[in-house]
């Protein structure tokens, strides 16, 4: 069956009632501003995902794309904007391809205000859809419930006061590709600095007729300090209580061993960890 | 967001839960005392730049969403070298008068022969809104003080209803806490910088930042006092009109979605 | 694992004016009420050595997602004789509900000097940790909503650090981190200053191993854990930032040192 599975909310309205707290989702705080320029739309956001208090992720991508001219900035509760914008990426991909034409930013925006407001707000996605297709540039916000707004600039999520007052001190009519950049960059740092839910760094996203360039970490004016220690434990730290060895002929019993080449340890993936 | 005053002294449901007041069994009780404002005042701002403070507030006072009052002065000057800005319940603020009038006389008769300065006049009311919240009658106000210092140094602060108080070189109430705030300091992000701050560069940036909050804050109003105060003494004026504001973005804007003419 | 992150000692630990939550949803209408108590963020922490002892505290103060000021000392020289406590001997931080905090500040204060001017020399710090104590739990039914930590030099000259909670519960530790961050910053100095959860590598087999032996951390190392750890508290908590303000209280006096944090 599609969509939503229901089958155990009334044992969690039964649970929370007893005074079970609900799990806790990771919101992304969140700072996102929208900037129209001649020729383009430029979007940003700043990248502190939080839980609670406490910060989730300190780089995360709250600019999500939709079609290669057509993308989204989120706030709201993370896994509601990550998966009602590619959602409806996949529903318009679909329509491209069986129309032959590029989509268009009100289609976009009409299928993101119809999905959100069929969940009454439940679905927790509050974003900034932004891009260029065949009739022009296209600017919008659309809230969680389902409405939506027009706007040559636009901000959003608990830090849209903040980027607010930037725009309403410094924004002009037509303004060049850089003033743009350069004013929602400055409007998402004012969020950074002045919001507790917004943080890090500065990510943008340019859309012109010609092209979408997408400039993660624009702005980097948070960066960690260096250790006055070194962390480092002398190996054998740790007490090992007890031992057990699974030697390679007895777990080729559950999965299929292979042998690698050079005797190299693979590497499969770079973790980003500081010593 | 908790820039309503209805919303102060509450505590945050995200943190505690919604309260549940019910088994306090106080809403039938004998005394009653003030559990919400009433007729409110929206932000104070101020600012402080070399040789003393900026403060601004508007001349709006709000019976909930109706723009009640217009010509409320939410800036009261006290002993001539201090201004208090009143955010909050009205009436608290004019209780606060009353009081601060008669401290100032009790203070001009007695043979101490000095007068309270700012920091002493913040002390003071923080003091009052801290025994207040005690004794679970608060006084529904924040409030800044501006002025200066026992070395006539500026000197500018905060008190609430709970009794907290901070100093910065900038501070906002209310709304002005979220749309002023960055603005103001972005102008003087620390004690040096506001130190090099000249009294126009001060006057400009508060002078911007109501504009800003008349444009956003729907409980506010075109109409606003604003108050320097230097070791001269205090230029007050309760009747400034926001000039050149701008409303370009308008043009252009057709409907909220699909809607082209 | 909601309620650790939980920064409410009157629904978390042990209660004290309301013991019971809302329990089932109420029928006819809710009422909010005037609240009195409010949370300013930050964390605290202090750590004794043998011969001084740190307390030290990030200076942002917030008001939900808003930052007050950047600038709001948390860590507080009490019971000196002047108006700059040049000679003061005893160290108190407050963090939680700030009005409180410096009203519990003022008190204690005023407290210590009045025992400074009757007996002629400054309180011990174990007399002003008893009477810290009394204080706290005086207001038992109407708490000051914060987390205190006491320090000081004891009669041996040697580093003594009093932690508190909020109804006057005390006890003296190594080490102690309060606050916002405190389930951050803890564990990081349990393993680092009382070495907790390390082993001497090839001491023995399983439960044979033997701990790491703990020594008195000099005062400089000290230091450098204090940074560290409030470096990594502003980097997972939005609640701690801006600023670090150290005391630092030797026989020589009480130094103090201000150290930016990151400001997002």
């Amino acid at each position: 069956m599609p969509g939503f599975d229901f089958s155990n909310h009334t044992r969690n309205a039964a649970l929370h009632a007893r005074g079970v707290p609900l799990p806790k989702a990771t919101s992304t705080g969140t700072t996102i501003v929208g900037c129209i320029f001649e020729g383009g739309v430029v979007i940003a956001a700043d990248t502190r995902a939080t839980s609670g208090p406490i910060v989730a992720d300190k780089n995360c991508e709250k600019l999500h794309y939709i079609a290669p001219q057509i993308w989204c900035a989120g706030a709201g509760t993370a896994a509601d904007t990550e998966f009602t914008t590619a959602l409806i990426s996949s529903q318009l991909e679909l329509h491209a391809l069986s129309t032959g034409r590029k989509p268009r930013v009100v289609t976009c925006m009409t299928m993101l205000k119809q999905h959100l407001f069929r969940y009454q707000g439940h679905i927790g996605a509050y974003l900034v859809v932004a891009g260029v297709d065949p009739t022009g540039v296209g600017l919008f916000t659309v809230h969680a419930h389902g409405s939506t707004d027009k706007l040559p600039y636009v901000t959003m999520g608990s830090g849209s006061l903040a980027a607010m007052s930037v725009f309403e001190t410094q924004w002009k009519s037509q303004m060049t590709e850089q003033e743009a950049i350069d004013l929602a960059s400055n409007a998402i740092q004012a969020g950074i600095f002045n919001d507790l839910g917004s943080g890090s760094n500065v990510d943008v996203a340019i859309i012109t007729k010609d092209k979408t360039t997408l400039k993660r970490g624009y702005v980097k004016p948070n960066e960690r300090s260096k250790k006055q220690k070194s962390y480092v434990f002398k190996r054998g730290t740790t007490a090992v209580l007890n031992e057990k060895v699974i030697t390679k002929q007895e777990i080729s019993k559950y999965v299929t061993v292979h042998e690698l080449e050079g005797g190299e340890p693979a590497l499969a993936e770079k973790m980003d960890i500081d010593v | 967001m908790n820039h309503l005053p209805q919303a102060w002294g509450r505590p945050r449901d995200d943190v505690y839960g919604p309260y549940d007041a019910s088994y306090l069994q106080s809403s039938h009780g004998p005394n009653q005392h003030t559990q919400s404002p009433i007729v409110t005042g929206t932000s104070v701002i101020a600012l402080k730049f070399k040789d003393g403070v900026v403060i601004a507030a508007d001349n709006l006072a709000s019976y909930g969403s109706l723009a009640r009052f217009t010509d409320v002065k939410r800036l009261r000057k006290f002993a001539d070298s201090t201004v208090v800005g009143f955010g909050g319940d009205v009436s608290d603020m004019q209780y606060l008068d009353r009081l601060l009038i008669s401290l100032d006389t009790e203070e001009a008769y007695s043979s101490s022969g000095h007068t309270l300065n700012a920091k002493n006049l913040h002390t003071y009311l923080a003091k009052v809104f801290y025994k207040r919240r005690s004794d679970f009658n608060p006084l529904w106000n924040q409030v800044l003080v501006a002025g200066l210092d026992g070395e006539k140094k500026p000197f500018l602060a905060s008190a609430d209803l709970l009794g907290t108080t901070f100093t910065s070189p900038s501070l906002a109430t209310g709304f002005g806490a979220h749309l002023a705030q960055p603005l103001l300091r972005k102008v003087a992000p620390d004690e040096e910088a506001a130190a090099k701050l000249t009294r126009e560069q001060a006057i400009e940036a508060v002078k911007e930042s109501m504009k800003v909050l008349f444009y956003r804050d729907a409980r506010s109003l075109d109409k606003y006092s604003i108050a320097v105060v230097t070791k001269d003494g205090i230029d007050l004026k309760e009747d400034e009109q926001l000039e050149k504001q701008s409303w370009a973005f308008a043009e252009g804007i057709r409907g909220y979605g699909t809607q082209v003419n | 694992m909601a309620a650790m992150f939980s920064q409410n000692p009157l629904m978390n630990g042990p209660n004290y004016s309301f013991n019971q939550g809302p329990s089932t949803a109420s029928a006819g209408n809710k009422e909010h009420s005037f609240y009195p108590y409010t949370d300013n963020g930050g964390s605290t922490l202090a750590i004794s050595g043998s011969d001084f002892t740190i307390i030290a505290g990030d200076t942002r103060s917030t008001s939900g997602y808003n930052i007050n000021t950047r600038y709001s000392p948390k860590v507080f020289k009490i019971g000196g004789t002047t108006a700059s406590q040049d000679d003061a001997t005893l160290v108190l931080s407050v963090v939680g509900f700030a009005a409180d905090g410096e009203a519990l500040k003022e008190r204690l204060d005023a407290i210590v000097k009045m025992y400074r001017y009757q007996h002629g020399k400054p309180m011990s710090v174990k007399a002003c940790a008893q009477r810290l104590s009394t204080i706290l739990y005086g207001k038992r039914f109407f708490p000051y909503y914060v987390t205190a930590i006491l320090g000081g030099l004891d009669e041996e000259g040697k580093g003594a650090v009093y932690s508190y909670d909020p109804v006057g519960s005390y006890e003296r530790e190594q080490c102690r981190a309060a606050g916002a961050a405190a389930s951050l910053i803890m564990p990081f100095l349990d393993n680092q200053v009382n070495y907790k959860n390390q082993y001497i590598p090839d001491s023995g087999v399983g439960h044979e191993l033997k701990e790491r032996e703990r020594i008195p951390l000099g005062r400089n190392e000290v230091e450098d854990l204090v940074k560290d750890a409030f470096d990594s508290a502003v980097e997972r908590h939005i609640e701690v930032g801006d600023g670090l303000q150290m005391l630092i209280i030797t026989k020589n006096g009480i130094e103090e040192i201000y150290k930016p944090l990151k400001k997002d």
